[in-house]
């Protein structure tokens, strides 16, 4: 069962860095990121990877396979064809630390953006009663393990830094749209919010993001375009602006 | 060299950003002081998003015949009456409002049809009594957490103009020394990981969460954050361990692909519905039920079946006995020849349950079997066997305050505290462990640093702690840490295991002792960024001392109870159970101390059938009734 | 560290590189080449931005994917870009559009007494003979004008064609060959928020078309009763538009989608899983639902221009 894996390992950091031709053993069954514990053990003592569960739930050790955004703990090697090259490479939407290893600290910055699930005041622990199908459209999104792949295969970012400002990426419209969802949260501006502070008129559905999502969480359809009706009905439909105002309330239920 | 190193200065330094650390730092912040979280990992990576059955809490929602008691009375009979009983009685207790709290916090449990937190059954408790989400409610918990100080730091950002104010996570650093002042603590010493830059906090007060020691053992369930760090970090601050002989075997963990090996299978597919079977399809957990359990679990399959549709009049299928019970009964299986190719013996929903329901109860296990293993979980069996999953040992601590007992100014929650446990953790325990034991490690360093105050660090502390880091790399042509750490984990894994022996363990206490000594000269190629092998070092010198801990409590103990099994003691002996071991660490050598086990007062003890008491305790202390 | 990167495998900027992007002229390369190298016309950047930014693992591939990632974008665009011809083609054809009872849905509703003219249809009745414009322009343009509306605001269709005709991104991971990149954020693109409005009008479109394919029950004389391969056609094209239209994110979301408690709403919840069914599978009726009307037209104009017999069942 064993076999020899080529792979091109990208080495390096945030200067300078090249691809670097690697032989393995791996054995079926395996991981990608069995390969590289393999490679760091034998040959390149100082290879730079993150990971935590190998189970794919912690999501850590988010990188590129084959130019895929992809967890290695997830990519099986039986994948990959017997003299297929492998190329391995840190993502490449954001600042690379050291080897495969990259800087994510933006979507820790765009998590601090997004406000907080507000509870409702006269609401006591133990004393909120939620149905199951009012949950369940929030609890799909609350299965995001952070991978952040969908981040980092968003062209809006990845492909035009100067976005990353104004844009706070498909992770963050899935947080947005639990919020707006949940069915005790008492903050009302959401969908304002979302369109004017967290670009998601940025987003052009091109589902990337639901591409590469490990969670398989259906981003771009359960989340962002939902969303961006949602922001129409308070931003952009002149009928429903006209109704909210003559019935002086909250078009929204 | 001092004076350049990044140093912070803060009331309180939390070490870990698992549930423990992170609900401990949310206390120490609302109650108004500044706090700093250190991990090893990303924020939000803590082990705890791993836990997937749920989080054990007495709210009886399903069954309102629950209530702390019934819930204190299963911990305690699921620990062997090892338990240090004030832990168990406030966890017991506090548990309910610790997931309701949450709930304000923006977590979305899975729900009853009233509306209310849906709770499900799992292995030794009595009643439904998990709350959950799908077989993810470690992440729940963890990312509620991560929002919950996200939120706190939003507040601060609008009332102070910076959201790290008062709270700060450092993550990806590790803390590689507790430095102490006067016999008290006065700060944390440790590295980034991303340059191997070192950090120094200065804080009265610190937090060990640090979480597990699985990374010890050659298969487990834990990520490489599991190396014991804190275990060790607390010895060699002066604070003891406590009962270090008590490993948790979960029974079912993936036993194929190797790579998986390990990875753990939720207690929930049992909970579910899911059965054993060996080789010869016998399902074979029948045979192994001891007599304390005969009143609770069924002896017939036609019963155990009948179970699931009506819980009061039948006993619980024997598949659901606590963890140590079916590791050991997966393990004589496997020995006597009726396991799997593999080494394991099979785990079966796809019988009882449809497709569809096991889609949407298991949803991560089947992702997990079908991506890894590429097995179907809902048309084909599991392989599984049994994977170091716990420590129930770990530092000592006041029940209350969580204070570490030796060292003024050190607080211990969560999987690296001690006590709470005994000798067996049932599942689900822990998360709720985390929050009340989270919260008051919190409340009790609050209190702490507010009537001692600071407590400066010297210079020579810090020049000591800085030499330790760099010493790897003014070594050449030393051991390799990585194949150290090998040899350790088939040592513990030979020799420490689920079974263990007089013999084996002297063994393995010469062995641990060699390669302590080998250790010491570890050198490192490479340099400070982001070096595996660098981080290793100082993981492995953690290890070593948590496995030297082990195996010399376990040598002392001559019974067998819980996590602790010995071929050649195989009873549980009353007079054991009265007794904990303490480990301490003298700069060389781990030495253990046997030390009383507070009794039960009355008013728990009558909590519990004399009858039941009669199987765990002397006859003395039947008769004693308690302790007044 | 050991990593030595050797400079020529570092990306520099071909002299004739242009920055402006022309797609016209790379999708035909694309095709041909299949490749995405750095001699090919997509290798043109600004440098410092996108994967090449500062910062950034220092790489020159603009992808590094294997797979025939541009094969799907490359369908894509060949497929639409056939029908916006046939479908212009059509439009100004103005003819060839009804041979009783079957009338295409590229002219129904008949809006001008020009159709009706040349040929009664019922629904031409319905709107009597109104003189809207000059007789020079085709009717089909003030039908098509709402479809097409409908068909370019769609979500679907929206990812469809930034990807392959604008190539904004042309597959995931793949840089786009744009230095700009503002979204929906803006005129033009900001219109696309007007969605749910020719949802509406597709809604309304699609009662005649259904109507249309009531009417073909009848026989060449006008007679109820009967059915032909003509009653097959327009069946299909206006159950395939409804398919399309109730799959429609904009439906799912009026359903039930806005609404934060399902709870309350019992038959709007049941109403939104069903809709979301449908909506997973909107792509496929996006694609099914334009070769159908297409087919439809087709079937119509050879009948109507006696290339072939409309048969009749009975
Ligand atoms: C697969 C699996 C499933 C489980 N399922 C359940 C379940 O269903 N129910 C249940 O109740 N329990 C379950 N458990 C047990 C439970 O998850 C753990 O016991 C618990 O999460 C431990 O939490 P903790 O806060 O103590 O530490 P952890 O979550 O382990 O966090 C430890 C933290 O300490 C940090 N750290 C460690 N060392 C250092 C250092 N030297 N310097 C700086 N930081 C450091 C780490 O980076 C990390 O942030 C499960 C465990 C596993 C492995
Ligand atoms: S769908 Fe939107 S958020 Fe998702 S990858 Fe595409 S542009 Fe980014
Ligand atoms: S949404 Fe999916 S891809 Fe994005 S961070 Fe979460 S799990 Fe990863
Ligand atoms: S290591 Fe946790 S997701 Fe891969
Ligand atoms: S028609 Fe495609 S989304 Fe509305």
């Amino acid at each position: 069962m064993a076999r020899t894996l080529k792979l091109r390992i990208w080495r390096g950091n945030d200067e300078d860095g090249a691809l670097q031709d690697v032989t393995v053993e791996g054995n079926n069954g395996e991981v990608v990121l069995d390969i590289i514990h393999r490679v760091q053990a034998t040959q390149m003592g100082d290879l730079a990877v993150r990971w935590n569960c190998k189970a794919g739930k912690c999501g850590s050790c988010s990188m590129e396979i084959n130019g895929k955004p992809r967890l290695a703990c997830m990519t099986q090697i039986s994948a990959y064809g017997d003299d297929e090259v492998i190329t391995i490479t840190p993502l490449r939407a954001f600042p690379v630390i050291k080897d495969l290893v990259t800087d994510v600290s933006f979507n820790y910055k765009k998590a601090l953006e997004v406000r907080a699930y507000e509870h409702p005041v006269d609401l006591k622990p133990g004393e909120a009663r939620m149905e199951q199908v009012d949950v369940e459209r929030s609890q799909e999104f609350r299965k995001c393990i952070e991978c952040f792949l969908c981040q980092d295969t968003c062209h809006v970012i990845r492909d035009h830094e100067e976005n990353k400002k104004s844009f706070a990426g498909p992770r963050f419209f899935i947080r947005i749209a639990e919020l707006d969802m949940h069915p005790l949260d008492t903050l009302r501006n959401r969908k304002q919010t979302a369109q004017s502070e967290h670009g998601l008129g940025m987003c052009n559905i091109t589902k990337c993001c639901t591409e590469v999502c490990p969670e398989h969480i259906r981003i771009t359809d359960n989340a962002i375009i939902p969303m961006k009706e949602r922001v129409v009905d308070v931003k952009y439909d002149p009928l429903r602006w006209l109704g909210s105002v003559i019935r002086k309330r909250d078009g929204i239920l | 060299m001092t004076a350049n190193i990044e140093r912070h200065k803060y009331d309180i330094v939390v070490i870990g950003a698992g549930g423990a650390g992170l609900r401990a730092a949310v206390e120490a912040r609302e109650a108004g002081l500044t706090v700093a979280i250190v991990c090893k990992s990303l924020f939000g990576k803590a082990h705890t998003v791993m836990a997937e059955g749920g989080a054990a809490a007495s709210m009886g929602n399903v069954n309102d015949k629950d209530n702390w008691m019934v819930h204190f009375r299963d911990t305690m009979r699921g620990g062997k009456f090892l338990n240090h009983y004030r832990m168990a009685e406030l966890h017991a207790k506090e548990a309910p409002d610790r997931i309701w709290e949450l709930e304000t916090w923006g977590a979305l449990f899975d729900r009853t049809k009233e509306g209310k937190i849906s709770q499900r059954n799992f292995g030794g408790h009595e009643y439904p009594r998990l709350a959950h989400v799908g077989d993810r409610t470690g992440l729940e918990l963890i990312r509620t957490m991560q929002q919950r100080i996200v939120a706190l730091q939003q507040i601060d950002a609008r009332e102070t103009g910076s959201p790290e104010t008062n709270i700060r996570v450092f993550a990806e650093v590790t803390i590689t020394e507790i430095l102490n002042e006067n016999g008290k603590v006065a700060g944390a010493y440790g590295y980034r990981r991303e340059n191997g830059a070192e950090v120094l906090f200065e804080a009265p007060a610190v937090v060990i969460a640090t979480g597990g020691v699985g990374k010890t053992f050659k298969i487990t369930s834990n990520s490489w954050e599991g190396t014991g760090d804190g275990h060790a970090l607390a010895l060699k601050a002066g604070a003891n361990l406590v009962d270090m002989e008590f490993l948790q075997f979960h029974p079912t963990g993936m036993v194929w692909p190797l790579s998986v090996k390990g990875i753990l299978v939720t207690e929930s597919v049992r909970g579910e519905g899911g059965i054993l079977t060996n080789s010869l399809g016998e399902r074979f957990m029948f045979k192994y039920i001891p007599d304390v359990f005969k009143n609770q679990y069924a002896d017939n399959e036609a019963e155990a079946d009948r179970w699931y549709i009506d819980q009061d009049n039948n006993r619980r299928p024997p598949e659901l006995l606590p963890r140590d019970e079916v590791a050991r009964a997966i393990n004589s299986e496997v020995k006597a020849g009726r396991g799997t190719e593999h080494g394991g013996v099979f785990l079966d929903v796809s019988k009882r349950l449809s497709a569809e329901i096991i889609k949407k109860r298991l949803p991560s296990m089947w992702h997990q079997f079908y991506e890894l293993a590429g097995v179907d979980i809902t048309k084909e069996a599991m392989e599984v066997g049994p994977t170091c999953h716990y420590v129930m040992g770990g530092v000592e601590v006041n029940p209350d305050t969580a204070a570490a007992v030796g060292v003024e100014g050190l607080f211990a929650a969560g999987e690296v505290a001690g006590g709470m446990h005994g000798s067996n953790r049932l599942g689900g325990n822990s998360l709720t462990d985390l929050l009340v034991f989270g919260r008051r490690a919190g409340m009790g360093a609050v209190a702490y640093v507010k009537s001692h105050g600071v407590n400066p660090v010297s210079d020579s502390t810090i020049e000591k702690a800085a030499t330790r880091i760099a010493a790897p790399f003014t070594r050449e042509g030393g051991e390799n840490a990585y194949s150290l750490h090998q040899e350790l984990q088939e040592i513990t894994h030979n020799l420490v295991g689920i079974i263990r022996t007089r013999v084996e363990l002297m063994e393995a206490i010469e062995k641990i002792a060699d390669i302590r000594q080998r250790s010491a000269n570890i050198s490192v190629t490479g340099d400070r960024m982001f070096n595996p092998g660098f981080h290793l070092a100082f993981d492995l010198d953690n290890m070593l001392l948590v496995a030297e801990s082990t195996a010399k409590s376990a040598l002392l103990r001559e019974e067998s109870r819980g996590g602790h099994t010995r071929d050649d003691f195989p009873g549980m002996n009353p007079t054991w159970r009265q007794v904990n071991h303490i480990s301490s660490f003298d700069g060389a050598n781990v030495n253990i101390k046997v030390q009383a086990l507070p009794a039960l007062p009355k008013e728990l003890f009558d909590l519990f059938d004399v009858h039941e008491l009669e199987k765990y305790m002397t006859p003395q202390e039947i008769a004693k009734g308690g302790s007044n | 560290m050991g990593s030595n990167p050797t400079p020529s495998a570092r990306f520099t900027r071909p002299s004739w590189a242009c920055v402006r992007f022309h797609p016209w002229k790379v999708v035909p390369y694309l095709a041909l080449t299949g490749l995405w190298h750095e001699t090919s016309p997509m290798a043109i950047d600004t440098p410092g931005n996108g994967v090449f930014s500062e910062g950034r693992a220092k790489l020159s591939a603009r992808t590094l994917r294997t797979d025939k990632w541009w094969l799907t974008p490359f369908v894509t665009f060949v497929v639409l870009f056939s029908f916006i011809v046939y479908a212009t083609f059509r439009a100004f054809e103005n003819g060839k559009y009804f041979a009783q009872p079957l009338i295409s849905p590229f002219y129904s509703p008949c809006l001008s007494t020009d159709c009706v003219k040349d040929s009664p249809s019922f629904v031409g009745t319905i709107f009597g003979t109104y003189h809207i414009f000059g007789m020079t322009v085709s009717p089909s343009l003030f039908i098509l004008i709402f479809p097409l509306a409908f068909r370019l605001t769609c979500y679907y269709y929206r990812k469809a064609y930034y990807r392959s005709f604008w190539m904004s991104p042309p597959a995931c991971a793949v840089a786009e060959p744009h230095a700009k990149y503002t979204g929906e954020t803006r005129a033009p693109l900001i219109l696309q928020n007007g969605h749910r409005y020719a949802f509406y009008a597709g809604l309304v479109l699609n009662v005649f078309l259904s109507i249309d394919a009531i009417g073909a029950f009848r026989n060449e004389k006008g007679q109820w009763g009967h059915m032909s391969i003509g009653t097959l056609v327009l069946l299909a094209n206006a159950t395939f538009l409804w398919l399309y239209s109730l799959s429609c994110h904009t439906c799912r979301h009026t359903i039930g989608g806005r609404l934060r408690n399902f709870s309350k709403h019992p038959v709007r919840y049941k109403l939104w899983t069903w809709v979301s069914v449908l909506n997973h599978k909107h792509q496929n009726f996006a694609w099914i639902s334009l070769f159908g009307v297409a087919l439809a037209d087709l079937y119509v104009r050879q009948v109507s221009g006696h290339s072939i017999r409309n048969l009749y069942f009975f």
